[in-house]
């Protein structure tokens, strides 16, 4: 924890009428850091970072960003900028002077507009389109652009808002390295608000899980992974069996179970589904107590010791490899 | 629909063109191919003033209807935030709608008249100690009941618009540091152009059109075409009415070629 913090929430809270979206939540950022808020839908992660970007009102608590509390003020003169879900691109403007736009409303002249304008789509590698309207453009370039627009205000945050939500799968995967390579670039850091727990993954240096309004968890994308700390968590992020068990309810990701014949584990199930994925079989296996746990098999190890439906087998782990979770 | 347009719209601007060349004596009129009609229109000096009137009244109407229609689009689309609010208060607009043009515009005259409302009201407060003249039977009253009139037809097509505008363009613009002010001209207006153009064109055209809202509420004493025309019918001389009704189409049609040049509807909409 060397590293400046550069945003830090306070409890900060946002009411709508008596709903709570969220609910006294504290984190501090620290400086650079590429920040992932997951969630599922009506968690609070949307309002969060409006809030942080100052389009939605703070019922209570506050904003500090870089030392200054920024809680009341107006979103330009914070030192964010957001991106948009699906862009927001203005529609009769062109590539430039969509870029140019927050320039264009400083009054700062044409020329210098334009100039730091092609610079930013320099970055982005949008040059060759600065003339043509946003809705002449693919996704992924009105995503470049989008970026291009948020980044020439040189903030020292950048807010995404589900940035690659409106992308097909294919060029979602090439925008998220793209986007990863941009904030290690700049320096900057990022604020990206997700449901995708792939995404997430893929980009974070750091996670924070959001649930019910709360903050379920936070940290690096390794430590949430291999620790959740609840079985919200655990399930959310997927790849991980949630079990109750004597001692209490325990996560354990799919590939630290072994398959072993029925009896010789530490709980014998009868599998109820089976799945070739190709490098691994996905095994589903009913336990007691009516619990479902999920085992990845490697493909080799499974074509040696077939399992089919309705057998009984044995499963078995690491005690290092499960963790204690709470409800 | 093509047998529609044609008996109802083609048909009948043919006949007028047609009767436009016809001759007309005090009491008769002969079919003719003649540009009489045409040279003693373009003739007169009273055609110029009477459209330069016409001008006058459509572009103070556009004017007042744009301002006021604009504010209460605005005020409908962006102030009021929920659905069912918009929609009440929209229909709220209408009402008026459901009394008849004359009766809309006959109520005015108790309203402005020498010993009216308005006259009194100012006088018991004060303000003026004689009836203001000018309230009634002058441009002032020709172009308040314009107004009146019409501002719902550029109100319809701007709301419509702005009800398109994503309004996450809004929270865009704010991002990028535009006050309220620069979002309304660089953001809002603009893509409301393809709204403001349609009223633009209902309200020019209903305006230069229009003969009866002159009459009525100038007393008979202000002039546009639409009444130069109607005094031709009742005095029967169809042929230069009908001359004088091409003259007003091709100009009407040349008002909007040139206000659709400014804007491509079609790619708009």
């Amino acid at each position: 924890m060397t590293a400046p913090l550069d945003l830090e929430l306070i409890s900060l809270t946002k009411r709508y009428g008596d709903a709570l979206a969220v609910d006294a939540i504290s984190h501090g950022f620290k400086s650079g850091v590429y920040a992932c808020l997951l969630g599922p839908s009506g968690c609070g992660k949307s309002s969060t970072l409006r809030m942080i970007a100052g389009h939605e009102g703070v019922s209570d608590g506050a904003i500090v960003l870089d030392g200054r509390e920024v809680t009341h003020l107006p979103p330009a003169k914070r030192g964010t900028a957001m991106m948009f879900q699906n862009y927001a691109l203005f529609p009769h403007l062109s590539v430039r002077d969509n870029v140019a736009f927050s320039l264009r409303m400083a009054g700062i002249d044409r020329a210098t507009r334009h100039k730091r304008a092609n610079e930013m789509l320099e970055l982005v590698e949008m040059s060759a389109m600065a003339e043509r309207k946003p809705d002449q453009l693919s996704g992924g370039q009105q995503q470049r652009v989008a970026l291009a627009r948020a980044l020439i205000t040189r903030p020292q945050v950048l807010l995404l808002d589900e940035p690659l939500s409106a992308l097909d799968p294919f060029l979602r995967i090439r925008m998220r390295s793209e986007l990863k390579r941009l904030q290690r670039e700049l320096g900057i850091t990022f604020i990206h608000v997700t449901h995708g727990q792939d995404e997430a993954l893929a980009l974070a240096d750091e996670i924070i899980v959001m649930n019910n309004a709360k903050i379920e968890q936070a940290g690096s994308a390794r430590d949430i992974f291999n620790k959740p700390k609840t079985a919200f968590v655990a399930r959310f992020l997927g790849g991980h069996n949630v079990l109750k068990l004597p001692q209490g309810q325990i996560a354990l990701r799919n590939d630290a179970i072994q398959v072993t014949a029925q009896g010789a584990g530490r709980m014998d199930g009868r599998v109820i589904g089976v799945e070739y994925q190709g490098a691994h079989v996905t095994l589903t296996a009913l336990v007691a107590g009516d619990q479902e746990a999920t085992a990845l098999v490697p493909d080799h190890q499974f074509i040696e010791t077939p399992k089919d439906l309705g057998e009984v087998i044995g499963l078995t782990w690491d005690d290092q490899n499960a963790h204690l979770v709470s409800a | 629909m093509a047998a529609v347009l044609l008996s109802f719209l083609v048909a009948p601007i043919v006949m007028i063109v047609i009767v436009s060349f016809w001759g007309a004596t005090e009491y008769s009129i002969y079919p003719a191919f003649q540009f009489d009609n045409y040279e003693f229109l373009f003739g007169s000096s009273v055609t110029y003033r009477v459209f330069l009137n016409t001008f006058k009244y459509a572009l103070i109407t556009w004017a007042f209807t744009l301002v006021i229609g604009f504010t209460v689009a605005y005020y409908l689309a962006f102030e009021i935030r929920s659905l069912k609010w918009q929609i009440a208060l929209f229909l709220l607009c209408t009402i008026p709608f459901w009394t008849s043009n004359i009766i809309r515009m006959i109520s005015w005259i108790p309203f402005l008249g020498r010993n009216g409302l308005a006259n009194s009201t100012l006088i018991s407060w004060g303000v003026i100690d004689e009836p203001l003249e000018w309230l009634l039977f002058s441009d002032f009253s020709v172009i308040l009941a314009f107004v009146h009139l019409y501002t719902l037809f550029m109100v319809v097509p701007i709301f419509n618009t702005m009800m398109r505008i994503d309004r996450a363009l809004i929270e865009a613009a704010r991002d990028q540091g535009a006050s309220a002010w620069q979002s309304l001209t660089h953001v809002i207006i603009p893509l409301c152009k393809p709204g403001i153009m349609i009223g633009t064109i209902f309200v020019t055209t209903l305006v230069m059109g229009d003969f009866i809202t002159v009459r009525f509420m100038s007393g008979s004493q202000r002039a546009n075409v639409g009444r130069l025309i109607s005094n031709d019918i009742n005095l029967l001389q169809y042929p230069s009415a009908s001359a004088t009704a091409v003259v007003l189409l091709i100009t009407v049609l040349i008002v909007i070629g040139l206000l659709l040049r400014l804007v491509d509807i079609r790619k708009e909409l």
